[in-house]
């Protein structure tokens, strides 16, 4: 018999501790893969911050640092100053990333640190049940502001894309959407394009990838993914932002 | 001749360290300079961060990677550096945090003082822990005690503090360098990438329950080692001093030589220095036989003074000379306070 679907080599056994349609198994899966096909399990540290995947170094199979809740580059920054030839991410949500952790996020990136970043933008607070995120939604449903988010009192979402794209030491950038197979595959193509980054390029690379939280939409699985769709990706358009490796190479 | 500040960056890097993270702030500037300086000269990384809170997390990114770091700052600072000092001691993580500190809460002025004794003893930020302190009182010390820190924060995987102030930091004096350290223990458990081993885990909290338990009873089982083996205090003619100073860095110097005067006055009197504030030298307090009266003198407004007494339990009368907000004593003023208590003892007039 053939074996044609396996684990990555870079995930352990533990099975996934996410909510029933979260992006975030899908986002591992592809960490995973992604680490197995570029052979770097061996010289990776992750840093796992705070939010649903405080704990992703229970499915994560190798260095972890765990990270207080928002300074996920800084602590990445610490470790690759220290270990200049290992290859080192952060695997952050929208609320660590781009609430408590901007300052550590901009400042990472103004100084092009060589780091990746997966940013898993889920439009909300899962962990803590589902408050307003800097990300989430003009009108969006969240547990503290259950009229929906008014601009006008918490201000707009914020792209985090672009802005880090518009910084010039930052070498690689793209958002993605984990809501079809064919945009997973290429979720994966800009994965590892943001590892590129740092191990061919020495650049900060990072990939957003908009998820669900169907638990903190109220929406069954397929539903939230549909609407992920139809009102994420208006606010946040896909795409490569940055690609300085490709202009240098052309 | 060097500079206390100045002291710290060369013993730091002579303990091999080779990390240095931190954020101006006077008044310890001549350190993160010192450092930006020194540290390229020998291979080394300075980084000048773009916060405290940033500066500490990029130290805790290094010392999980196995390294020997160094951040520092001054009481402000330092306040915000406690989120990180906090994950230090839950991951168990060797690391060297300098504050030159300041008096008063909120801004403070740069004038020295000691008020920050509280935080720095007490654990600082969240949760049931410590770290080892120490208070240097002369240059050479700063020196003496850095070199120590990293020694016993490896040891024990713990963060260490060296907590001093702004005339330490500033003062000049001769000094004699210490020897290089040739070799930095092995650091099995460090996040380094798992090539030829199975994975590390740094990581603040464990995944169940009990193992949270587990790890604050092994933190606590560490720290009840620690404080059996690792008090350190001078003693100054305490085998029969009646009266007896407790003072730890540059207000130690004034009281010593309040001791001195005294001393040749007739008065028997001596002092405690601790060096280490954590663990606090309890057992120097079962040392001092013909006690009857203790000044606790601090730049603060009775911090120690409660060590000291928990260390005396009630044995020998206790009295605090001290202000808060940048105040540094005259030794016509410490010696106005310890007649004053020793007369006030004399006459059985005083109280606990
Ligand atoms: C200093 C601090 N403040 C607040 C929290 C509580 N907290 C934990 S996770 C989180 C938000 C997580 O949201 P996000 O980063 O979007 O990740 P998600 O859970 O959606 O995957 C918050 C506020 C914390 N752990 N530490
Ligand atoms: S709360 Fe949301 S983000 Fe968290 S595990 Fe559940 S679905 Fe995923």
């Amino acid at each position: 018999m053939q074996l044609v679907f396996n684990k990555p080599e870079s995930l352990t056994v533990n099975p996934f501790t996410y909510c029933p349609g979260c992006s975030h198994g899908i986002a591992h899966r592809l960490v995973g893969e992604v680490i197995d096909e570029m052979q770097l399990r061996e010289k990776i540290v992750g840093v796992s911050t705070i939010g649903c995947s405080v704990r992703c170094w229970r499915n994560f199979d190798f260095d972890i640092v765990q990270g207080a809740h928002g300074r996920g580059m800084a602590v990445a920054t610490g470790l690759k100053r220290a270990l200049p030839d290992q290859v080192i991410f952060t695997y952050q949500g929208d609320g660590d990333l781009a609430a408590i952790g901007m300052g550590e996020t901009i400042h990472a990136a103004v100084r092009g640190e060589a780091i990746t970043v997966v940013f898993i933008n889920n439009a909300v607070f899962g962990a803590t049940g589902g408050q307003l995120a800097p990300t989430t939604l003009p009108g969006q449903w969240t547990s503290t502001y259950p009229k929906g988010r008014d601009v006008s009192w918490t201000g707009s979402p914020i792209n985090m894309s672009e802005i880090l794209a518009g910084l010039p030491a930052t070498t690689y950038i793209a958002r993605e959407a984990l809501t079809t197979p064919k945009n997973v595959l290429r979720a994966k193509k800009y994965m590892r394009k943001a590892f590129e980054a740092q191990t061919l390029h020495g650049g900060f690379g990072l990939v957003e990838l908009l998820g669900s939280c169907p638990v903190n939409l109220k929406l069954k699985p397929v539903e939230a993914l549909n609407w992920v769709e139809k009102n994420m990706i208006p606010q946040y358009p896909l795409g490569e932002f940055k690609d300085t490796g490709k202009e240098a190479a052309s | 001749m060097m500079k206390g500040n100045e002291a710290i960056g060369e013993a730091a890097i002579r303990a091999g360290c080779r990390f240095y993270f931190g954020y101006p702030i006077t008044p310890q500037n001549e350190l993160l300079e010192y450092m930006a300086r020194k540290l390229p000269e020998v291979g080394g990384c300075f980084l000048q961060s773009e916060s405290e809170l940033a500066g500490a997390s990029m130290l805790y990114g290094a010392a999980a990677a196995g390294k020997r770091v160094m951040t520092s700052s001054s009481s402000p600072g330092i306040s915000l550096m406690q989120e990180t000092v906090s994950y230090l001691a839950s991951a168990e993580l060797p690391a060297v945090i300098v504050n030159i500190s300041r008096g008063s809460p909120g801004l403070g002025r740069i004038t020295p003082a000691q008020s920050d004794y509280n935080q720095a003893t007490k654990g600082g930020g969240h949760g049931d822990y410590n770290i080892l302190v120490f208070a240097p009182a002369s240059v050479q010390e700063m020196m003496d005690l850095t070199m120590l820190a990293y020694e016993l924060s490896d040891q024990y995987r713990i963060p260490a503090m060296i907590l001093g102030d702004g005339i330490v930091g500033q003062m000049m004096e001769s000094v004699v360098l210490p020897e290089p350290v040739e070799t930095i223990p092995e650091k099995s458990w460090a996040a380094c990438g798992c090539q030829g081993r199975e994975r590390n885990l740094v990581i603040s909290a464990p995944f169940t329950d009990e193992d949270l338990i587990d790890l604050n009873r092994r933190l606590q089982e560490k720290y009840r080692v620690i404080i059996e083996r690792e008090q350190r205090a001078e003693m100054i003619h305490t085998e029969d001093a009646e009266f007896i100073f407790v003072a730890f860095g540059i207000v130690s110097r004034l009281a010593h030589s309040v001791v001195d005067s005294l001393r040749e006055k007739g008065c028997k009197v001596g002092m405690i220095r601790p060096q280490t504030l954590w663990p606090f030298p309890d057992d120097a307090f079962n040392r001092i036989p013909r006690a009857k009266g203790v000044l606790v003198v601090e730049m603060n407004e009775g911090q120690m003074l409660i060590d000291v007494r928990l260390a005396l339990n009630g044995r020998v009368p206790v009295r605090h000379y001290g202000r808060g907000g940048g105040w540094v004593p005259s030794p016509d003023s410490i010696e106005a306070e310890m007649l004053k208590l020793m007369e006030e003892v004399e006459k059985n007039a005083v109280s606990l």
